[in-house]
């Protein structure tokens, strides 16, 4: 921050240098530039000790904690741990060396022990996310080798299926035999490596996550918007009343977060789907035909809907917070010079709530990037976002490095974003509530 | 919000209608309340207003979910409705078990929120703060990392909190904070800090640091200057901070499910619970409770300060 | 000496109460109206009988606490409620104790345990006790005379118009359009191991595409149904047996094609308490338990020599046997799970129908 040079010091400077009888000197004598360096020292220190309690505990109990789990992106020791052998000859030959004698020995002594530590699963789930269907090949085969193998150990693992001879599972084994990889970030982007280890595009049928990601902040974006023109009203609504109106009206606004996201999201089911109640009351005012219900949830519609509403208080506070301190003489003047309440409003008052615009537009956009559930219960097909994507390999397909890799893009988009943000508004600018 | 003297014609036309609009986007925000009130009387156990219920009909009406939140998890539900029988529910009823842990869980993770975030934003908004960007990003960005990674990243850390003194040679026993209150408060608090950050942060931008100089001038120690000068003046945000706080730990399920153990079942747990088959209706009821509640602490928050401002003198403008 | 004598027998008096008190066994399970059926139907009794305590916590998939836990090497519960394919992969990975068939009680005939057990119910270190089906149900006052009766009637909205209601993952979808497309329900994984017959699936899926209400979570499509919002949907047969029985809704269920899946419990190495969770689990799953806890919800018990002892459903009027998903004629058109496929193929599968759904 250039303006957190201490005043105080910037003009102890120029007194000393304005002085050519010598330096100035406080009442114990001591040089004043020193006295005040010293004192702007322990501002700064107190300042610190002030943040530090916070960062401190954000940092062991957030920071270390993602840090760790993000790793896991780049990390996944499953088959450099358990199939040591075969990747020591991995380690000693470079990719044009085709598998000789030696490595098919390595796999089969390595297969067989892993198969006896029961980690041969962990193995064949590593070697699957690279190429899928090929977990029950490790399992299958590790079942088979528990009694030995006999070389030669090529013919004897291809007899117990040829699969083993596929040079996509052979680069796959390789790219795994270091515990660091790419790999999950290349899937995230729809990327993967084919047999020779270049970078090529996933299957067309497949390719979903950079879509997911596209969508994501897409929706994000439209639902920061939606929120500000139904939000921007609203606080000047609140922020011109008298106080006692206002703050009745506050209720409102704060009642929506009394009532759970799952209640929220299912009210607006019944609402919203065909045969709710908006459709209904449609129907009954003769606006529609009953064969002509509206489709306005189970789709983007919903989502839309759902998530403005939840988010809507998010961008409210923040918006009115920074339209109370609005001096209204401003506009009055504008007007009094000639302006239309038009050019009152459009040059003289929106430019003063821009701060709250933009303390509220971050907060709904980052919520927003982040929220699955509603999206999943109210948005159909195209409910699906990349939290959804995280979450479903969280808990169902337990691919945590993926996971991890996909949280790490979210999480890097949303800073960039945030950096953007700052440059452009200045995070001090900030104002909620 | 009155209407100039001198407006145009015009304008007094969009005046009503921005009035006719902003009660449409008011409506909007209470929309889902309007719903789940009439439904959670539904005697069916589904979110549906039957033909019934749109008769006004009696028999389409009962208090079955009401009674449901006192009467489930109970050891005799059918027992006379006496002493011990409330007694029972005080001791064993699920949602009354969710309501003490959640009133637990987010008193506490918003008192350390609001009383750590606060101290931060005072030294934040200091002008000598050193780093301000980049500490101020690292403190709001639980806010944006997915839920289910910090929650799964949290579990680990909570699991065995000692584990990274044990990279600078120490070797201790400190139990684990996951599946104890203190661990499902703390991951609450850190959830909740972005929120009082953020507001303090912005109310303390308008404070006139001058006032804490003449105070201390005045030979206020610091105590007694935060206390009596910044505290009074910087409390609504502070408030707003807390409740948003608040507010995230009432309603956060992902952290809990992760975090807690079997003793810490929170309402929305307890709503989310079983969803694999039924989502009760009794989670209707519950949202009905918490929008009176709140209806009422609102109002006589309002009204206290109306008193206030009378005994003041203030006249309302 | 008398005081002595006393002083011990009261310490020993405390060291046993101590000891009757510590033991207790955790319970990892789903919630809701799945959990209070195991509640009532293993841990009363358990608790009676051995006096252990049972605590029950209800997870949104047990098998991810059971990764976290294992992972963290943290273990706190003891019995995990899981599903197949995750039991299978769990214990492939060596996180699952191995679970020895003869140790299980026997049948009352004494039929020993493994050749009691329907097949696939005993794996390496899990044993189910429930099967349960994902099946098709529709509303009976939706189609008058002429209800649908097949998985093909599903997929003809010409016909049985309506919205259709289907879960919005590829395990219980794709098996479904193959079904209704004519392939047999023994050649359903063999058809989508391969390209074309995933693509066969999808095209299948393509013809309701537009009319399909994508439910997430197992309680929303009974409440679609209900709502009138889809005319037919797929549900899971405990939770809709429900919605008929109890609470006396017009629906009716198609068992064509129904998806069989195991719930089972298996132990985590390193639980707290190994002995008492071996001891639940033997104890849950006896004929008479499992047989049991179809009182409480319509699922079909693991153990064949249970099935002869399912009586009444709690109103103590319904038989259970007919709501069964495993009764004998529910049996000839199911699909069974396939872990081995699912732990291969779960990943991809889920992002080309997700590819899919997201192309509109």
């Amino acid at each position: 921050m250039a303006n957190a040079l201490d005043p105080h010091a910037a003009s102890a400077t120029k007194a000393s240098g304005l002085a050519p009888s010598g330096p100035l000197t406080t009442a114990d004598g001591q040089p004043l530039t020193r006295a005040l360096a010293r004192s702007s020292r322990r501002a700064r220190r107190r300042a610190l000790l002030l943040v530090l309690p916070l960062l401190l505990f954000i940092l062991i109990t957030f920071v270390f904690p993602i840090g760790q789990m993000l790793q896991r992106s780049v990390k996944n020791d499953g088959f450099s741990a358990n199939m040591p052998q075969l990747s020591a000859w991995f380690d000693a030959n470079d990719r044009s060396v085709e598998p000789d004698e030696a490595a098919w020995g390595a796999l089969a002594a390595d297969l067989q022990a892993a198969a006896e530590a029961r980690t041969i699963g962990v193995v064949g789930t590593r070697i699957n996310y690279d190429v899928p269907g090929t977990r029950s090949l490790f399992t299958s085969a590790g079942r088979k080798v528990k009694d030995g193998v006999e070389p030669p150990f090529r013919a004897a693992m291809l007899e117990l299926d040829e699969k083993w001879g596929d040079p996509k599972l052979w680069s796959a084994m390789r790219e795994a035999s270091s515990p660091y990889t790419g790999n999950f970030y290349l899937a995230a982007i729809d990327r993967a490596r084919d047999e020779n280890g270049s970078i090529v595009q996933a299957p067309e049928q497949q390719r979903i996550y950079v879509k997911l990601f596209m969508r994501t902040f897409w929706l994000s974006f439209v639902i920061t918007c939606t929120t500000f023109l139904l939000g921007f009203p609203i606080a000047h609504l609140l922020a011109t009343l008298p106080t006692r109106k206002s703050n009745l009206l506050m209720i409102l606004v704060l009642l929506p977060f009394w009532t759970s996201l799952l209640v929220r999201t299912t009210a607006w089911m019944v609402l919203l789907q065909q045969q709710g109640v908006v459709n209904d009351i449609l129907v009954w005012l003769g606006v529609i035909n009953d064969n002509q219900r509206l489709q306005m949830i189970f789709n983007q519609t919903g989502t839309i809907v759902a998530m403005t509403h939840i988010l809507l208080p998010f961008m409210i506070l923040p918006l009115y917070s920074v339209m109370r301190t609005i001096n209204p003489s401003y506009v009055r003047a504008a007007r009094s010079l000639g302006a239309t309440s038009w050019t009152a409003f459009r040059r003289i008052y929106f430019p003063q709530t821009l701060p709250g615009l933009g303390a509220g537009a971050l907060l709904v956009f980052i919520l927003a990037v982040g929220y699955y559930i509603t999206p999943a219960l109210v948005g159909g097909s195209s409910g699906q976002l990349i939290s959804n994507m995280i979450a479903m390999h969280m808990t169902q397909t337990l691919n945590w490095s993926m996971a991890a890799a996909l949280a790490a893009l979210l999480l890097g988009g949303v800073l960039i974003l945030y950096w953007v943000y700052d440059r452009l508004v200045g995070i001090d600018n900030l104002k909620l509530g | 919000m009155a209407l100039p003297t001198y407006a145009t014609k015009l304008e007094r036309v969009w005046h009503y209608t921005y009035l006719v609009l902003c009660a449409a986007i008011f409506f909007f925000l209470i929309a889902p309340i309007v719903v789940v009130i009439p439904l959670s009387f539904n005697v069916e156990p589904y979110f549906t207003f039957t033909d019934k219920m749109l008769s006004f009909d009696p028999t389409g009406y009962s208090m079955r979910w009401y009674d449901s939140l006192l009467t489930f998890g109970m050891a005799k539900p059918d027992a006379p409705r006496d002493l011990s029988w409330w007694a029972d529910v005080w001791q064993n009823a699920k949602w009354v078990q969710a309501a003490k842990s959640s009133l637990i869980i987010g008193f506490f993770s918003t008192i350390v929120a609001t009383v750590l975030g606060t101290l931060a934003a005072l030294g934040l908004s200091r002008p000598e703060m050193p780093y301000r960007r980049i500490i101020m990003a690292i403190l709001i960005s639980p806010m944006i990392v997915p839920i289910i990674i910090t929650a799964t990243g949290m579990f680990f850390f909570y699991s065995n909190p000692c584990e990274p003194l044990t990279w600078i040679g120490l070797n201790p026993q400190c139990g684990r904070l996951a599946g104890t209150y203190l661990g499902v408060i703390l991951a609450h608090a850190t959830l909740g800090i972005p929120f009082v950050i953020i507001t303090v942060t912005a109310t303390l931008i308008g404070f006139d640091q001058s006032l804490s100089r003449a105070a201390a001038s005045l030979g206020a120690n610091p105590r007694t200057t935060f206390f009596r000068i910044i505290m009074p003046l910087i409390l609504p945000g502070v408030i707003s901070g807390a409740l948003f706080a608040f507010v995230t730990s009432f309603d956060e399920v992902v952290a809990v499910l992760f975090i807690a153990g079997p003793d810490q079942q929170t309402i929305p747990r307890q709503m989310w619970n079983g969803i694999r088959e039924q989502i009760s209706p009794a989670i209707l009821a519950v949202a009905t409770l918490l929008v009176i509640f709140s209806i009422a602490l609102l109002t006589v928050v309002e009204m206290l300060r109306r008193r206030s401002e009378r005994l003041r003198g203030i006249t309302p403008h | 000496m008398k005081r002595i004598l006393v002083l011990s027998t009261a310490l020993c008096g405390l060291a046993f109460a101590a000891q009757a008190q510590n033991k207790e066994v955790n319970v990892v399970s789903w919630g809701g109206a799945y959990e209070k059926s195991q509640v009532e139907a293993y841990n009363i009794p358990f608790a009676e009988k051995t006096g252990i305590k049972v605590n029950m916590i209800a997870a949104d998939n047990p098998a991810t606490p059971l990764k976290a836990q294992v992972e963290a090497k943290n273990i706190t519960g003891d019995v995990f409620d899981i599903e197949l394919s995750d039991a299978i992969r769990l214990c492939d990975e060596g996180a699952l104790v191995e679970i020895n068939a003869d140790d299980l009680p026997p049948a009352p005939d004494g039929t020993p345990a493994k050749d009691d057990f329907v097949p696939g119910a005993l794996q390496d270190c899990a044993v189910a006790n429930i099967v349960w089906g994902t099946v098709i149900s529709f509303d009976t006052t939706k189609f008058g005379d002429n209800p649908p009766k097949t998985a093909a009637d599903f997929f003809d909205t010409a016909k049985f118009p309506g919205k259709r209601g289907l879960p919005k993952n590829p395990k219980r979808t794709l098996y479904l359009a193959l079904i209704a497309d004519g392939v047999a329900p023994d050649k359903i994984y063999e058809t989508l191991a391969t390209p074309e017959g995933v693509e066969r699936a999808f095209k299948k899926l393509d013809t309701i595409k537009k009319d399909v209400v994508w439910w997430e979570a197992g309680a929303q499509p009974v409440q679609l149904l209900a709502d009138g919002e889809v005319t037919m949907t797929t549900v899971y047969n405990g939770r809709i047996f429900d919605a008929m029985v109890a609470e006396k809704k017009p629906f009716e269920i198609i068992w064509d094609g129904q998806y069989m899946d195991f719930d089972l419990f298996a132990i985590p190495k390193g639980s707290p308490n190994p002995e008492a969770a071996m001891e639940y689990l033997k104890f849950a799953t006896s004929t008479e338990q499992l047989a049991n806890q179809a009182k409480w919800i319509s699922y079909g018990p693991a153990r064949k020599s249970s099935d002869a002892l399912v009586g009444k459903y709690q109103d103590g009027v319904t038989e259970m046997g007919p709501h069964m998903p495993t009764k004998a004629e529910h049996l000839t058109t199911a699909v069974y799970d396939d872990p081995e496929f699912w732990a291969d193929r779960a990943a991809e599968m889920t992002e080309q129908f997700n590819a899919w759904l997201a192309a509109s």
